[in-house]
Parts: C-alpha cells; structure tokens; sequence
C-alpha cells in the first residue's frame, strides 16, 4: 500500500501554478521529510493531501483513497497544520474531548498521559498557551485519534530548540509504537535529517528529488580529480554541480554504476549538502531522479 | 458534533436564554396589569350592551397613555431586533470565525466530514434560531393578545383605533413571520461568513442584506403577494384632503380611507362612469375666494366615489404563513449553497 500517489498534481491559485506535474508513490512505513524553500509548494501539497484542496490537474490517492472521501478516510489521516491553529477560547481538556467526541479512534489514555508528560495544565485555555505547548496540543489531537499516516506542515519552525526536540521525540514515539508513516515539511534540513527515511525536494512548484534516504546516498558521490573535459565523463553519470580550479575539479554525480577511474577521489555527500545540490538548481536543470515503483513493505 | 457545536455555541445560548428569560418577566407582570385593565373595561360583556365600539376605544386610549405600553414597544424593537442579531452574531461568524483562526483545518481533519460538521451546527443553531424568535412572538402575541381584541371591536367608529395587524411595522413583529425572518438572517449570516471569510464584514453584510430584505418584502411585496380586495364607496367630502388644480383644466383629489382595517394598497378617486376623476375643476374649487368649504360642498355634488384597494385584515395569517414559508424557502436555499459551497474544498 501507498501512503501518497500522485499522478500529474498541479494546483492552481488564479494564474499561479503553485504545484505542478507531481507524480509520487511513497510506500507505507516511512517518515517522509518534504522539503524545499519558502513558497515551494510544501504546503499546497499537504493540503491536498488532507483534501483541503481540491486538485486542479491530475490525482491524488492516500492511503489509496482520495483525501477527505468520507470519515473512515478520515480517521486514517491526522494533520497538524501550520502554525498548529486551536481553539482560543476553548481549554486543552475542551481539546481533547473535542478529540474523543469527533474521532471513533480515539485514544484518551494515551492523550491523558501525553498532556501529563508535556505538563499541559487541563483548564487552560488554548489561547494562552505559548508556541509549542500548542504544537504538542495539536500533534497530540493528531496522535490520539490513531492515525495510520500523520501529515504535519512545518510542525517545529516556530519552535524553540527545546521544545522542537521534544516535539520530534513525541512524534518517534508514536510512529515507533503505532508503525504509522509520516509526512513533514520543512524549510530546514537540519529539522529532518534525523528523523526522515524518505525525502522529497520541492522546487518551485516541482517536485526535484524524491526518494528513500539510503537510496539517495548510495546513488549520489562526491568526486575530486583533476580538470578534464566534461565530454569525456561516462555517459551515466549525471552531474549536479561542478566547481573548477586550475587544475582540478569536484563534482557532485549522481549515477547507478560504481566508479572505477582511479583518477577520481571518491567520497560520500552528505543528505543536507545533496538537498542544497537540488535546491540550489536552476529550475531549467534536468529534474533529478523520478521516484522508483518500490516494493512494499 | 453535537458536543462542539454546543460547546462553541455556548455563550450565546447564555445571552438569548437570559434575554427570553428578561422579557417573560417583564410582559408577565404587565401582562397581568393589561388583563386587569381589560376585565375592567367591560369588552367582554360589550356584546350584551351593545357599546363595544365605544368601550373599545375607551381602553385602547387608556392602554396608550399607560406606561406599560412601553414595554409593548420594547418589544416590537426586540423582535425585529432577534433576527437581524441571531443573523451577525450566530450566523456570519459560524464559518468565517474558523477562516480567520485557521481552526477549519483543525475541525475539517477530525473524523467527520465537513458536510456533516456544517449539518450540525446549522441544525442545531438554526433550530435555536428559530425557537428563540417564535418564544419571543408567542409572549409578545399573549401580552398584546387584549388590545388587538378591542381594536377589532373598534374598527370603524373612529376611524380604526389602536394598532392594525397588517400594518407594515406591526406584521413583521407578530405572529410567525418572524420565525422565518430568523432562520433566513441566521443562513444568510452563515452564506455570507463563508463567502467574505472575514467576520466583521460579514456581520455587516448581514445586517444590510437582512435590512433591505425585510423592507423590500414589508414595503413593495406583501401589499402585491395576493390580488388585493377592492372596495367602492361614495367619496365622503370631509375625506378629501388635497385638491390638485393643474393648467389644462385638470383637478387631482385625494382622500384619506375611512373604512377598511387592513393594509391599504391604493385610493383612487373615480367619477360615476368609473373612471379616476381628473377635472374638470369646479368652479368653487377654482375660484381663489371661495372657502374650502365650499370647494369640498361643490365636490361632494359630482357624485365621486372613492375605490380602495386593499389587503383586508382578515388575511392577516394567510400572509403570516406566505411570508414565513418565503423566508424558511429562502433560508433552505441559502443553507443548500453553504453545503454545495463547503463541499467545492477550495478553501486556502
């Protein structure tokens, strides 16, 4: 099963493409990192995915359903929007029976013990709450309804570094021990990079990479050598960035063949530096890798 | 859904509950004094003596000048009142609140279906709505219930003492017409929430469509929703009341309606052969000595006649239930959009 398949997704806002020819198929079981720069399309993707939006071109399933097709479809997916919204007027223990009246799955143990342990005072009331106390709020609404995919937009970029530790090791927690997958967003790499098994990269308006993390790393090398003419490169190696000396040149390759050329110093990259390579290409750049059919799980 | 309407809903419920709760003491104790004054007014044995008309009017004119008839007149204000505010603070804010927190991603990513969500606070809201007003009339209808007997009873012998049911500003604050005044301010509020997504000028918006409803449906259609009843009489001299000499040899009369209770739609005034009546002048009328009086006395020997038409007053619930049935058809309307509308996920 797929936690997200799309085929040809775009959105459009009046004449802005804000999303356009996105085709994925994530399997089931991982923590997916969905990042790229501000106003990418991050979060019109996950909108669309929690069937916010309505597609302009193209399909979407998750979790082989379209998004919002009913309450069981529903009761499958939990979403922590940006800038988590709660109720103002409402208290955190108004929260939660909001939860457990709306959601047949509902956990209310496991909600009581995650107000207990983040040290939410029950009769307070949400608008009152600082930043990340009402992001706990909302991933715990998100959690204790069970969910079998947890799709969260920019969860921990208004959180101070305490409070974004403690929100990630929430959420390990809860895919550790419900073998939920996971959707997050992030401007950062660093936010995802220690949680994410799966990554997409979007670019404006275009998904750039996407792909499981150690497939990412195995295929992409980091190459030291001295300055040749790019003519003479394999033909399967398809080059990200180069930078020159007079004398010699790095390159950054993504190919599927080892390299035997002992000309070439070989060295891993690193997932922040691979992402800033997709990222930093210009939009006209041949996109990187499409995402390969896997076999589930 | 049924908890986290209520639970939003509260407060408000709070204020209409306290506001009913106000107004049944307040016409309760009046109330009882009315009653008092009309026991002693001797309308109910007026059938035997034969003065109804005249013990009538007596209490109606005490009944005026008493100061309880304030309260009726409060009344009036909050009835039309209801509406308007079930409109801006229970309706536009119902979806446009959760448009400016970001809340409707929150409630729309529970386990029940928008559709379901928006069915059960219009429901239940709507319901309060309409609850609320129709209480509100009832009291009103109980404590006004005497004057309105002896105004019947006086129609006539002075022209139609105390208040009318059809009058424009009375109808709309009696019976069940406001019932479905609140349940289309109520769906108009949530209409225009969800389309202006902002809610302080989606309240306006609501009270300004509401207001140019009510008075598009008091002023130019009700007196038209029905063929209006006519009624021809003898043109009464001390009626007329503007005599209009145009060049051209033209006279325009004009005169006040004596007879029927109801809503008067028009009053023309026509000669013998039925036609309406425009000259020529008379003489007395012409002349720039002669007295009114006299003006009136040479008129009064043409043999005019007055033709009315008119909504009777004993039409008076057929258009309670048109003008209910025409607001609840409206309000339905609206809420179909609002499910249609909330459906279409167009939302960010």
């Amino acid at each position: 099963m797929t936690i997200l398949e799309t085929r040809a997704l775009g959105k459009r806002y009046r004449h802005r493409w804000a999303l356009t020819g996105c085709t994925l198929s994530i399997p089931a079981g991982h923590v997916v990192g969905l990042v790229g720069p501000n106003g990418a399309g991050k979060t019109t993707l996950l909108n669309l995915a929690t069937g916010l939006l309505a597609p302009t071109a193209g399909t979407i399933e998750v979790l082989g359903e379209p998004p919002a097709s009913g309450p069981a479809q529903l009761a499958r997916v939990g979403f922590v929007a940006q800038d988590p919204p709660t109720y103002a007027g409402l208290s955190v223990a108004d929260h939660l029976r909001l939860g457990a009246h709306l959601n047949p799955t509902w956990d209310a143990a496991l909600a009581r013990d995650r107000i207990d342990r983040i040290g939410l005072d029950l009769v307070q009331r949400a608008g009152k709450l600082s930043g990340g106390q009402r992001a706990q709020l909302a991933l715990t609404l998100a959690i204790c309804k069970q969910p079998e995919l947890l799709i969260l937009d920019e969860p921990i970029a208004s959180l101070d570094p305490l409070a974004r530790r403690e929100f990630l090791q929430g959420l390990m927690e809860f895919t550790a021990s419900h073998q939920a997958s996971v959707i997050m967003s992030s401007h950062l790499m660093a936010d995802l990079e220690r949680v994410c098994d799966y990554l997409i990269v979007l670019v404006g308006s275009q998904v750039r990479m996407a792909g499981e993390v150690e497939d990412l790393l195995g295929t992409h090398r980091l190459l030291t050598g001295p300055r040749r003419d790019p003519c003479t490169y394999p033909a399967d190696w398809h080059v990200l960035t180069a930078s020159h000396t007079d004398r010699q040149t790095t390159l950054l390759v993504r190919t599927d063949s080892d390299i035997h050329d002992p000309a070439w110093a070989v060295d891993e990259v690193g997932l922040e530096d691979l992402v800033l390579a997709y990222m930093s290409q210009s939009s006209k750049a041949e996109p990187g890798p499409a995402p390969r059919e896997e076999v589930q799980r | 859904m049924i908890w986290l309407t209520w639970r939003q809903f509260r407060g408000q419920a709070w204020v209409a509950s306290a506001t009913l709760v106000v107004m049944a003491v307040a016409l309760t104790l009046t109330g009882l004094h009315l009653g008092h004054m009309f026991g002693i007014s001797g309308i109910a044995t007026c059938h035997t003596r034969g003065d109804c008309a005249s013990v009538s009017t007596t209490f109606i004119n005490q009944v005026q000048a008493n100061s309880t008839y304030k309260v009726f007149n409060t009344g009036m204000v909050i009835l039309y009142g209801a509406p308007a505010l079930i409109g801006i603070f229970w309706g536009a804010p119902l979806v446009s609140r959760e448009f400016e927190a970001g809340t409707f991603r929150l409630a729309w990513n529970q386990s029940v279906t928008r559709t379901r969500w928006l069915a059960a606070k219009l429901a239940l809201l709507g319901l309060a709505a309409i609850v609320t007003t129709g209480l509100l009339s009832l009291m009103l209808s109980w404590w006004a219930s005497p004057i309105y007997r002896a105004a019947a009873l006086a129609d006539g012998s002075n022209g139609g003492a105390g208040p009318n049911h059809l009058d424009p500003l009375l109808f709309g604050a009696s019976g069940i017409a406001p019932v479905g005044y609140a349940a289309f301010a109520f769906a108009l509020g949530v209409t225009l929430g969800a389309l202006i997504r902002r809610t302080i000028p989606a309240m306006a918006a609501t009270l300004a469509v509401f207001a140019a409803a009510l008075l598009t449906m008091s002023l130019w259609i009700r007196p038209r929703l029905v063929t209006p009843a006519h009624m021809i009489s003898a043109l009464n001299p001390a009626n007329i009341d503007g005599v209009n000499i145009q060049a051209g040899g033209r006279m325009l009369l004009t005169a006040a309606v004596s007879k029927p209770s109801g809503l008067v739609v028009s009053s023309q005034i026509i000669d013998t052969s039925g036609r309406v009546f425009t000259g020529p002048p008379t003489q007395a009328c012409e002349s720039a000595t002669a007295s009114f009086q006299a003006c009136s006395a040479s008129i009064a020997r043409l043999n005019l006649r007055q033709l009315v038409s008119y909504q009777p007053a004993s039409r008076y619930w057929m258009f309670q239930w048109y003008e209910t049935a025409i607001f609840l058809g409206l309000g339905l309307a609206l809420a179909a959009f609002c499910f249609w509308w909330i459906g279409r996920r167009r939302l960010s």
